[in-house]
């Protein structure tokens, strides 16, 4: 992304190669880490996380944000529960689970584009009522007798290998996720949307129209999360996947995505998702406690946001120093170049 | 009250050869200025010669990069707003910024109300000390009415008075008069009367020349960023002052082209927003350049917006070479050939942080497409192209377009516009805060592109270029299209006439 400006592309290759040498010190000194079926529990128990992220990193990139997913998800796999006892059929299901995301997201994006509220605010709102309807629906319930085969390509691998089945269609997701957001038009309106609304707007691009469809793609993947989640391990419960939105928060603008929107690429995302997954696998298997996995998850939100902030004020005022003997530009704009 | 004169003590503010640059902008070239108490003096020149660089040196916003500014003959550094501010020294805007939900009293006395035991805020020491003030303006205002709702002219008043409150020595007014009547601009010469028989020096900015040769005693006339001289008024003529403002043939600055008029381009029926304009109606024809004046706050800009589709209209209907336009809807106008260069660059015409490449894409999204994907190829060659057409300086073409200045953000803007082919062009204020060498640059282009058949809208708070580059001339008055003046009979005197109401309908 030439234009994201080069500290956004540099931050991201930081990511990418802090996941490359978090992988190599992995293999090397921690036990039972380099092991396929350990590399297919990483990327099965990270593929939530990751597949929330792809529309996650679009949704920030035009300027919101979605922190409902986790009970979209959650109340997805409740309602996946409950027909099932109902005896409903698994075919029928799961496209019922779908559409109900769909509902969700544009509930979300309706809220925040007709009424102008910011989703922020909106999906704390709806973080809670997603979650309590899913305790409605199934109670105190643990579902788990789905059929075999689904929960056998939801947990299962190829063969002997470290690939999870579900890792292919997530590759395919991801392709088109890539392409979408830095190919399309579409994808190119919603950095400009992110970097200034008004000029946006202003050039024609249907802002609304753009953030309801992002709404409700993050709705359809947080519901198919959700399914994934239940069938992978085999429990469909109100609770499921509580707390997940953080994680891929953390993961996302640890990638490099702006949290103001308007800078960041689905590459950085992505190594920002693994590395997360990575480091809860190696604190799982040298038994870090899950309370302080999530501290640790914590404290990776703070830093992936004040990362590239640090960076950036440091390149600014590099380059005030640089220009320190000429006068200030009136303009927060980096000074222009000689 | 004994009056200074030039002969007695030194100047209660000045400037010594002061110097300052934006980048590669010289916006200020080794200028002086003596301000003294008692006098009003005027800042003359065109926009873009430096006048706001000078009004914020002096406010302390600005520090030179050579030169000094001296308080009472004394060289002083002012680090901030508030030094300056301290120092005695108050700015008036155009439009005032007050906090509408407070009272006058509260603030003119914001963060420094006076004190009752316990901390708890006097209000009625402060209603007092605010009637004192209104009392040394000769103005009556409530102080306990809140700021919502008063007019443009009353807040003024109220940025004046609080400045009285800081004991401000210097007043500088920065285009005060820009949005008031007739009416209200005696009242506020009244006032600056009053402020400089008691001893205050002012400032006094503004592009009507009758107003500077009724208030002001001395000028200063700046161009392209040097002063050209420091003199009194008295026996000047608004020739003279015109061209030490301008310097050059003013054919040179507007290089307007004759073009029969043809076809209708852009037809706009009975148009209402409610609350905002009414009941606008106007054409446009292919290779027409139409200005529309009126004051700031008359509704222009918002006819603008909602042509383009930015903002909903309540009744109406608007036209585009005979295709109707949806309400809302830029993308419709787009596709029926509308471009609209808005008013505010940063905010709306530009992504700031975005390349120049991109932003120039921005309105190509929907045609340099292949099989579904932006062609980055055809983006390319096509913003290379109209940045070289327009001429636009720049490093390269990747750079955030927020490394270029003013005026070759412009230059964007409309290279943004132009390259969707458009066949009705509106542009609001094309030249705002531009320096004047590109002024004459894009008043030419405009020109040109009428000559290719393009239907032109130029709205404008500049009424030399609103004279300069006009066929015809729309002006609005409170939401209403007051007249239409047709080139021949165009003159600062008709359109303010009608700009300001006093048109004889």
């Amino acid at each position: 992304m030439p234009e994201s400006l080069t500290r956004a592309v540099r931050w991201d290759t930081v990511v990418g190669a802090l996941l490359v040498v978090v992988l190599l010190l992995s293999f090397t000194t921690v036990d039972g880490f380099g092991n396929a079926l350990n590399l297919s529990f990483l990327i099965g128990n990270t593929l939530p996380i990751a597949l929330i992220a792809l529309p996650m990193t679009l949704l920030v990139v035009s300027g919101e944000i979605d922190l409902s997913v986790a009970s979209t998800a959650g109340l997805s796999g409740a309602v996946m529960g409950a027909l099932w006892n109902q005896g409903m059929a698994i075919e029928t299901i799961i496209p019922v689970c779908l559409l109900l995301g769909v509902v969700c997201g544009l509930v979300n994006g309706l809220l925040v584009t007709r009424l102008g509220l910011p989703s922020l605010a909106v999906t704390i709102g709806t973080l809670a009522a997603y979650r309590g309807i899913a305790q409605i629906v199934l109670g105190s319930d643990a579902v788990t007798d789905f059929p075999a085969q689904y929960l056998d390509f939801a947990a299962g691998r190829i063969g002997d290998t470290f690939v999870p089945y579900a890792f292919l269609p997530f590759l395919v997701l991801l392709a088109i996720a890539v392409v979408a957001l830095h190919a399309t038009p579409f994808g190119r309106s919603l950095f400009a949307i992110g970097a200034g609304e008004e000029a946006a707007r202003f050039a024609g691009i249907r802002v609304k129209r753009q953030k309801l469809i992002l709404f409700t793609m993050t709705g359809l993947m947080a519901s198919l999360t959700g399914v994934f989640w239940a069938l992978h391990y085999a429990s469909a419960r109100y609770d499921n996947a509580t707390g997940l939105e953080l994680s891929v928060i953390a993961a996302v603008l640890l990638g490099g995505i702006d949290f103001d929107g308007g800078k960041g690429t689905l590459g950085g995302a992505i190594a920002g998702v693994f590395l997360l997954g990575t480091l809860q696998n190696v604190m799982s298997l040298v038994n870090v406690s899950a309370q302080s996995q999530i501290v640790v998850t914590g404290v990776l939100l703070v830093v992936s946001v004040l990362g590239p902030r640090v960076a950036r004020q440091t390149a600014v005022a590099r380059a005030g120093r640089r220009a320190a003997a000429s006068p200030p530009v009136p303009s927060k704009a980096p000074a222009p170049t000689p | 009250m004994t009056h200074p004169s030039d002969t007695g003590p030194a100047p209660v503010l000045a400037l010594r050869d002061v110097s300052k640059s934006f980048g590669a902008v010289r916006a200020l070239r080794d200028v002086s200025l003596e301000l003294f108490a008692g006098e009003v003096h005027a800042l003359a020149g065109e926009n873009g010669a430096g006048k706001s660089t000078l009004i914020k040196t002096l406010a302390g916003v600005h520090r030179p990069d050579a030169g000094q500014v001296l308080l009472d003959g004394e060289p002083v550094v002012f680090h901030g707003p508030k030094d300056a501010r301290d120092a005695g020294i108050a700015v008036i805007y155009q439009e005032p910024t007050l906090f509408p939900d407070l009272s006058i009293a509260e603030n003119i006395y914001m963060g420094r109300q006076p004190r009752r035991a316990l901390g708890r805020i006097d209000h009625k020491a402060t209603h007092e000390a605010t009637t004192a003030l209104m009392r040394r303006l000769g103005v009556e205002l409530d102080p306990d009415r809140p700021a919502r709702g008063l007019s443009i002219a009353d807040q003024q008043i109220v940025e004046i008075a609080k400045a009285l409150s800081f004991d401000a020595r210097v007043l500088i007014m920065d285009e005060p008069t820009a949005a008031l009547t007739g009416s209200e601009v005696a009242r506020l010469f009244g006032v600056v009367r009053t402020l400089r028989d008691q001893g205050a020096a002012v400032l006094f900015i503004s592009h009507r020349l009758e107003e500077i040769f009724e208030i002001c005693r001395r000028v200063t006339t700046l161009r392209d960023g040097a002063r050209i001289a420091s003199e009194p008024l008295d026996g000047m003529t608004e020739d003279d002052l015109v061209r030490r403002m301008v310097g050059r043939d003013l054919e040179e600055l507007y290089p307007k082209q004759d073009v029969r008029p043809g076809e209708v381009a852009l037809s706009v029926r009975r148009l209402t927003r409610e609350g905002v304009f009414t009941d606008v109606s106007f054409d446009v024809r292919r290779g027409e350049i139409v200005g529309l004046a009126g004051l700031v706050g008359a509704g222009r800009t918002e006819v603008a917006r909602a042509v383009f589709g930015i903002d909903r209209w309540d009744a109406g209907e608007v036209e585009v070479e005979g295709r109707r336009l949806t309400n809302g809807a830029p993308s419709t106008a787009m596709a029926a050939g509308l471009a609209l260069v808005p008013e505010d660059r940063r905010a709306q015409g530009l992504v700031m942080d975005m390349s120049i490449e991109r932003n120039i894409g921005l309105t190509g999204l929907r045609t340099t497409v292949k099989a579904g994907l932006v062609d980055r190829g055809a983006e390319r060659s096509r913003s290379l192209d109209w940045a070289l057409r327009l001429q636009v300086k720049y490093a390269r073409i990747a750079d955030a377009v927020s490394t270029l200045s003013g005026g070759n953000q412009q230059k964007v803007v409309l290279a943004k516009w132009l390259a969707t082919g458009p066949k009705v062009l509106i542009v609001d204020e094309p030249t705002r805060g531009i320096d004047v060498g590109t002024k004459a640059e894009v008043h030419r282009l405009l020109s040109q592109l009428a000559a290719d058949g393009v239907a032109v809208l130029m709205i404008s708070s500049d009424l030399p270029e609103i004279l300069g580059m006009a066929d015809r001339v729309l002006v609005m008055h409170e939401g209403r299209l007051t007249a239409e003046i047709p080139r021949t009979d165009a003159t600062e005197e008709t359109v303010m006439a009608a700009a300001t109401g006093r048109a004889a309908a």
